[in-house]
């Protein structure tokens, strides 16, 4: 009785969580501009493919999000497994630390650095300190999901590996990384999700050739809501929805 | 644990995380500490001389105000979430083999675009949007309620932003907890209100502490819901912040201000780490 009184709340929640977005994403395909539904159409989809700015945007976004993921997930895996073998309280603290600060305050901080940057070596912002920032930030989330995967890995394994005459690299090559590859997938997956998803950082570290698809989403949506916003949010949340599942697979 | 890592090695497979958190977090956290203690320059930027006046005026009342308010709408978030995610959490503690699958309902939307759950709720809530079109449809209102660019908006984004960060440590402690407890209360004649109260919420402290804390320190750095669904009063410090180094060009002020609130994330984390370590973790 009580858990059934637990679980219709239970579908309340899940209801306040889901719903937003599926209404977003039903009126999507709404043949009105209006917040009445007038039947189907794929008018706001056109609309979007058509907008070069927004295709210019999304292209930039997938280029930052596809660079700057791969050399988080280089380094984190690298980092990750180096910590494994034995702790470094300085490093993983301060990575810890990245991750609990403000968005916010890692964006000025950044815009801070880059000024200084352009002030003494003339680097001017664009898409390489975008990427930079988005390597920054998902650096200690790849670090997290790949410790997570090395933690059941049996270190046996290695010390056999290396009593059979590989060396340490061979051993790391060979017979750790094809084993925690499902978490390193996993990691650069989210590294990927929260680089193409970022606003706050961004929009403070890009320049005036690297906006990205979120930035252009916030400018629609400080201007109005508007259908086109709605079919782009669809897009954006399917396709991240669909990774976010993948990455959980992988890291079970 | 193996050892076998030469330190050589080691310092390669470190080398790079290393260089990117030195140069990309601590070096630029290190600016904002030097831009802090320097003067505001005429067109923005710095100037010396080195002074304290920025952290001086982070008591002036013009702020205090900004910065009580932000502390308001944080802490009735945080409460809202904590009611709101406690059942929550409990259910799903005790569904059995489908917790997995629960709990991901909880996170994945979590993951998906916070800009976009963001906006879906300016698609609900704005003078023409679903909420109004459908009451006024139906004739309950005439005119269409002021349901966005306030507090309330502010407060409704955050606690739907950031429910699931209360969730997850609540289940945590939730989950772990002793059954037998659970089983011998109610043997000694104790009511289900009585055990949940006496025996589920204080052994669930942790994860309440933990969640409040995780809570309520997302929501007092947050930017982007105060700037889309508050109005021009919601105001919070992450504006405040955006606002110096865009608008406003004090440097120094913002620089002052972000590492106040940096002091305070550090210092509440500090807190729960040292007196919750083992239960959480």
């Amino acid at each position: 009785m009580k858990q059934r009184a637990l679980g219709l709340y239970a579908v309340a929640i899940y209801a306040f969580l889901h719903v937003p977005l599926l209404v977003l994403a039903v009126f999507s395909f709404n043949s009105t501009k209006f917040t009445v539904w007038r039947g189907f159409s794929l008018e706001w989809y056109e609309t979007a493919f058509r907008d070069a700015g927004l295709l210019d945007a999304s292209l930039n976004s997938l280029i930052i999000a596809v660079v700057a993921s791969l050399l988080a997930t280089v380094c984190g895996t690298l980092c990750a497994y180096g910590l494994w073998k034995r702790r470094a309280p300085l490093l993983s603290g301060s990575l810890y630390l990245s991750l609990v600060t403000p968005e916010i305050v890692t964006g000025i901080s950044l815009l801070a650095l880059f000024q200084w940057m352009f002030r003494f070596l003339r680097i001017q912002l664009g898409m390489h300190t975008v990427i930079l920032a988005h390597v920054a930030f998902s650096l200690a989330y790849v670090v997290i999901v790949v410790m997570a995967r090395l933690r059941t890995f049996d270190p046996a394994l290695e010390e056999a590996a290396m009593d059979l005459g590989a060396s340490e690299w061979q051993a790391f090559r060979q017979v750790t990384l094809p084993s925690i590859l499902p978490g390193v997938i996993a990691a650069g997956l989210l590294a990927f999700t929260v680089s193409i998803d970022d606003y706050v950082i961004t929009s403070l570290v890009a320049g005036v050739d690297s906006e990205t698809l979120p930035m252009v989403i916030f400018q629609m949506a400080r201007r109005g809501v508007s259908p086109v916003v709605n079919a782009i949010s669809t897009i954006i949340v399917v396709v991240l929805g669909g990774m976010i599942l993948l990455s959980e697979r992988l890291q079970r | 644990m193996t050892l076998f890592l030469l330190p050589r090695l080691r310092i390669w497979f470190l080398a790079p995380a290393r260089a990117v958190n030195l140069l990309l977090f601590l070096a630029p956290m290190a600016i904002v500490l030097a831009y802090s203690l320097l003067s505001r320059g005429i067109y923005g930027g710095v100037e010396r001389p080195f002074t304290f006046e920025s952290y001086t005026r982070l008591i002036d009342p013009l702020y205090g105000g900004i910065l009580l308010r932000s502390f308001w709408i944080s802490g009735l978030s945080t409460l809202l979430c904590l009611v709101l995610g406690f059942p929550m959490a409990l259910f799903i503690a005790r569904s059995g083999a489908r917790r997995n699958l629960y709990l991901s309902l909880v996170i994945l939307p979590f993951w998906t675009s916070f800009l976009v759950r963001t906006y879906a709720w300016m698609f609900l809530l704005r003078d023409t949007g679903l909420i109004n079109t459908i009451l006024q449809s139906l004739g309950i209102i005439r005119e269409p309620l002021p349901l966005l660019y306030n507090d309330g908006a502010v407060i409704l984004g955050l606690v739907y932003g950031y429910l699931p960060f209360m969730v997850l440590p609540l289940y945590t402690t939730l989950e772990k907890l002793d059954k037998s407890l659970l089983e011998a209360s109610a043997d000694l004649g104790a009511t289900p209100w009585v055990t949940l109260t006496r025996i589920v919420i204080p052994l669930s402290a942790p994860g309440i502490r933990a969640g409040s804390i995780l809570v309520f320190i997302t929501c007092l750095g947050a930017y982007l819901t105060p700037d889309l669904l508050g109005g021009s009063k919601t105001v919070m410090i992450g504006n405040v912040i955006q606002n110096q180094f865009t608008q406003a060009r004090d440097w120094p002020f913002g620089a002052a201000l972000s590492l106040a609130l940096m002091a305070l994330v550090m210092v509440m984390l500090i807190v729960i780490l040292r007196r919750d370590k083992e239960q959480l973790l």
